[in-house]
């Protein structure tokens, strides 16, 4: 990371209007987001929008010739240009035949990939963005800070200055006013523009439609009101059947900005007379710009499934507080962080796809069902197999790698810490080493890791074996968890093995990038936990249960280690969280509560690994209601609390903020505590609320369950 | 008896900021057009339609230029359905005096009859062929923005106000 990104980190997060606005759209987002879909089943949605983009992404070529040919029929010129070269050089040539001196432009995020309006004006042609949040960033000369509200980074002052300084002096900070400047000032641009540009939200093969969503009515004047209408479309634009428009025109509004449908939608086919009755020109310019390659990766082919509605933006933990131009190139964002790596190029994005926490928030909401965040991942694992791991990273995965070294350095650790650790924490490290402890204290180390403890617990001889994979917080910083957990089993019977040869999950390494180091975790924790034949592989962290259960295969896999993907599986199907175990265990019987007492009041937070890739939200509150606590739902309880294991030790300046947010909704609830399944969630929000003096006792599900168990 | 659909509908619009009137006839719904067109303050424009043509109002030929349209105080259309899901208003706009009327005026004073009442996107895809219409225009609240601040301000480039005039049942 360059120090100019972190300088651009460190403004965006000293910027109070960019972090109030973000934050109180974000918030409102998710609200007004379900309201919009009451009485649809969004799953039933993405599947359909899923099924019509992927079947165009996988034939894109036939798709595009059938749109030519349709659209051609119906009167409209369609050219089909790979680069954006191309595509400035037939449209510039155009508008130089035609005598066009002014163009009116509605919102297309194509032209802001291939700097369109750069190239006309060079050539002394004036280009009108007449979206207004497209005019305010191009009167500011800056690039869209979010695909479907480019300006949502400004105040009022802020437009109000650009307004003044570039269209007319003394205009004042009053929103109806600014809007109706706008309204003023374009309308004779609108009615005296040679050419208008616009994009296209849906591209029709079977018919050669266009279809263009808006709400300021912009779109309609620009195709209705000058003599030539010019459209260009990415080819991911394009869907097969004129019934295909259903399912996307049900989930981009609805998605991008909670509307059940937006004030405008066109839907274009060939050549339509202008307002003088005469038929206008028609010129649709298909762009691939990477598009096809794109499709030809097996990975990346999903990416095409985007709609562009910027819901993964509204949903993004590290967007709302850094906003698009930090987080972002033109496409910003999540799924921009994809498309800035393959429209521009894969290093451009080097910067921005670190700042993706991997919380899978953006799947959850994606109406193409892309897995935006395990893109991502694959993103830095192309980048590190190109550029390399850094230094420091590679000496620390070195160690990783090798069970022993880590081990014992761990041990080393403890004893080395003891200066520092109090009460169970270190509140303050020197050096540079500071930043570590500035927002949080960490967990000390403990005297004894679990590998050692555990052999206090004396196991019942039992035909039905789980093996306990601790995973290093739980081992070395946290080994009652462990013990919890292992109590917990005995109680129901099962009989708990430790297997020594246990080593990381490989998460970080995986996380970043660093894939041979992860499948090495992979392999020998596959060996080490298969042994003695365990019906159960049972952990207490959800990144580590995620690991063995997902992500070895799939870490194999990329790296085409196929003879140990069977192992993987092997491993992968006995592997169960605790919760949903415990929850198994008790709706068997074989585990029951105590009767009685009415206890405190928990709230409960929701572990990102658990929630989004494990799905098993539902166990660890039953259960914890079961034993008779009072649960109350805090605020935004399932968004990420900044921890992202090695994130908050490489962006500290965004994990702290996530965390503060965090802290808040837990103590706005006056919960006396609050439970959570994940060791990682545990040292953040533990070490946070010391920090900060707070009062709210945060433990592990384990924990608070053992003593409520008979 | 209001129909319950065309209640989901009313609803659904005005929620978007249309404004809704219903009248049981022809007779009632002309009169209050001619009353709003009265008090609209400024020149209307007109595009074509069958309700107005058999209402005593412009027929086939009503010219409108661009220039018109955009002096005008209120622009006055028919569509050719209505989506009750969403509160839409769809029409073939590829006459282009369709689009003038409904984009360049302040008020756009649009009619509905009853029969051509939908339930939803979907009932409407079924329906149309956009081979047989080149410019098939929805219409769903009046034209709308919240680029500045997530200020909802409605009436940017399109018009501030839509005004429907649901006339109950079919062609007389």
């Amino acid at each position: 990371m360059t120090v100019d990104f972190k300088d651009s980190i460190q403004e965006a997060l000293a910027n109070p209007n960019l972090r109030g606005a973000l934050g109180r759209f974000s918030e409102a987002y998710r609200v007004s987001r379900a309201k919009a879909y009451e009485g649809l089943d969004f799953e039933a949605i993405r599947d359909q929008v899923k099924a019509v983009k992927a079947n165009a992404a996988g034939r894109l070529d036939e798709m595009a010739a059938r749109f030519q040919a349709a659209a051609e029929a119906k009167g409209a010129k369609v050219v089909r240009l790979s680069s954006p070269a191309e595509v400035k050089a037939y449209i510039l040539a155009l508008a130089k035949e035609r005598g066009v001196r002014s163009i009116v432009k509605s919102k297309s995020m194509a032209s802001e990939e291939i700097h369109l309006n750069k190239h006309l004006e060079a050539e002394g042609i004036q280009v009108f963005e007449t979206d207004l949040g497209e005019w305010i960033i191009q009167l500011a000369h800056q690039t869209p800070s979010h695909m479907v509200m480019p300006a949502i980074h400004m105040t009022k002052e802020e437009v109000a200055d650009v307004f003044s300084q570039e269209v007319e002096p003394g205009q004042s900070p009053d929103i109806p006013r600014l809007v109706k400047f706008a309204r003023e000032k374009l309308r004779s641009r609108f009615l005296e523009a040679d050419m208008g540009i616009s994009g296209a939200n849906i591209a029709v093969a079977e018919t050669g439609s266009l279809v263009l969503v808006t709400n300021e009515g912009n779109a309609r004047l620009v195709s209705t009101l000058p003599r030539i209408h010019v459209a260009l479309v990415g080819i991911e634009k394009l869907v097969e059947n004129f019934r295909d428009v259903e399912p996307i025109l049900t989930a981009l509004p609805r998605n991008a900005t909670a509307q059940l449908l937006t004030s405008y939608v066109s839907v274009i086919t060939g050549l339509t007379p202008g307002p003088e009755g005469k038929d206008k020109e028609l010129h649709i310019v298909l762009m691939d710009n990477k598009r096809s390659e794109m499709a030809a990766d097996p990975r990346f082919k999903e990416a095409l499934q985007c709609i562009r509605c910027a819901s993964c933006l509204n949903v993004c933990p590290v967007y709302r507080l850094v906003g698009g131009h930090v987080f972002g190139k033109v496409y910003t964002g999540g799924i921009g962080t994809i498309l800035t790596a393959w429209f521009d190029e894969l290093k451009k994005s080097d910067e921005i796809q670190s700042l993706c926490i991997q919380c899978g928030a953006c799947n959850d909401v994606c109406p193409g069902k892309i897995h935006i965040s395990d893109l991502i991942l694959e993103i830095r694992r192309r980048l590190v197999k190109e550029q390399g791991q850094g230094v420091a990273a590679k000496a620390i995965f070195k160690v990783v790698n090798n069970r022993r070294v880590f081990h014992s350095m761990l041990r080393a650790a403890s004893l080395a810490q003891k200066p520092f650790a109090k009460g169970g924490f270190i509140r303050h490290l020197p050096f540079f080493l500071g930043d570590m402890t500035k927002f949080r204290s960490l967990p000390a180390i403990a005297e004894k890791p679990l590998r050692d403890t555990i052999r206090r617990i004396p196991q019942p001889e039992s035909g039905e074996k789980a093996a306990f994979y601790a995973g290093c917080l739980i081992d070395f910083a946290y080994p009652e968890m462990g013990e919890a957990v292992v109590k917990i089993l005995n109680k129901a019977g099962i009989q708990v093995l430790f297997p020594e040869g246990q080593t990381c999950c490989g998460a970080p390494a995986r996380y970043s990038g660093a894939y041979e180091t992860a499948a090495g975790n992979a392999r020998d924790n596959i060996k080490a936990m298969l042994e003695g034949d365990p019906k159960w592989v049972v952990s207490a962290c959800p990144t580590c249960t995620v690991a063995l259960k997902e992500d070895f295969e799939s870490t194999f896999t990329s790296l085409g280690m196929e003879g140990e993907i069977g192992g993987a599986r092997r491993l992968s199907e006995r592997v169960i969280d605790f919760s949903t175990l415990v929850k198994r265990l008790v709706d068997e019987g074989r585990l029951t509560f105590r009767e009685g007492e009415e206890l405190e009041k928990v709230t409960y937070h929701d572990s990102c690994h658990l929630k989004r890739t494990l799905h098993a939200q539902q166990p660890p509150r039953e259960l914890l209601g079961k034993a008779g606590f009072t649960l109350e739902e805090m605020f935004e309880a399932d968004i990420c609390c900044g921890m992202g294991g090695s994130y908050s030790l490489k962006l500290p300046e965004i994990s702290a903020p996530m965390l503060e947010r965090k802290l808040d909704c837990i103590e706005k609830t006056g919960a006396a505590s609050v439970a959570m399944d994940c060791p990682g969630c545990v040292m953040q929000i533990r070490g946070g609320m010391d920090k900060r003096g707070g009062k709210v006792k945060v433990e592990h599900t384990a924990n608070k369950l053992l003593d409520r168990l008979t | 008896m209001p129909d319950a659909s065309f209640e989901r509908f009313r609803t659904k619009a005005e929620a978007v900021s249309a404004e809704v009137h219903s009248f049981p006839g022809d007779a009632e719904a002309m009169a209050f057009i001619r009353a709003f067109v009265e008090g609209a303050g400024g020149p209307a424009v007109y595009a074509p339609g069958p309700f107005l043509e058999a209402n005593g109002g412009p027929g086939p030929d009503v010219e409108v230029t661009q220039a018109e349209a955009a002096a005008a105080a209120v622009g006055v259309s028919e569509f050719d359905w209505a989506l009750a899901d969403t509160g839409t208003l769809v029409q073939d706009a590829t006459d282009p005096r369709q689009r003038l009327v409904s984009t360049l005026p302040p008020i756009h004073l649009a009619i509905i009859r009853g029969d051509r009442l939908l339930p939803g996107l979907g009932s409407l895809l079924d329906r149309v062929k956009p081979e047989r219409a080149s410019y098939l225009a929805f219409v769903t609240g009046p034209s709308r923005t919240a680029d500045i601040e997530r200020v909802l301000t409605i009436g940017v480039h399109g018009p501030a106000r839509l005004v429907i005039v649901h006339v109950e049942g079919g062609r007389a």
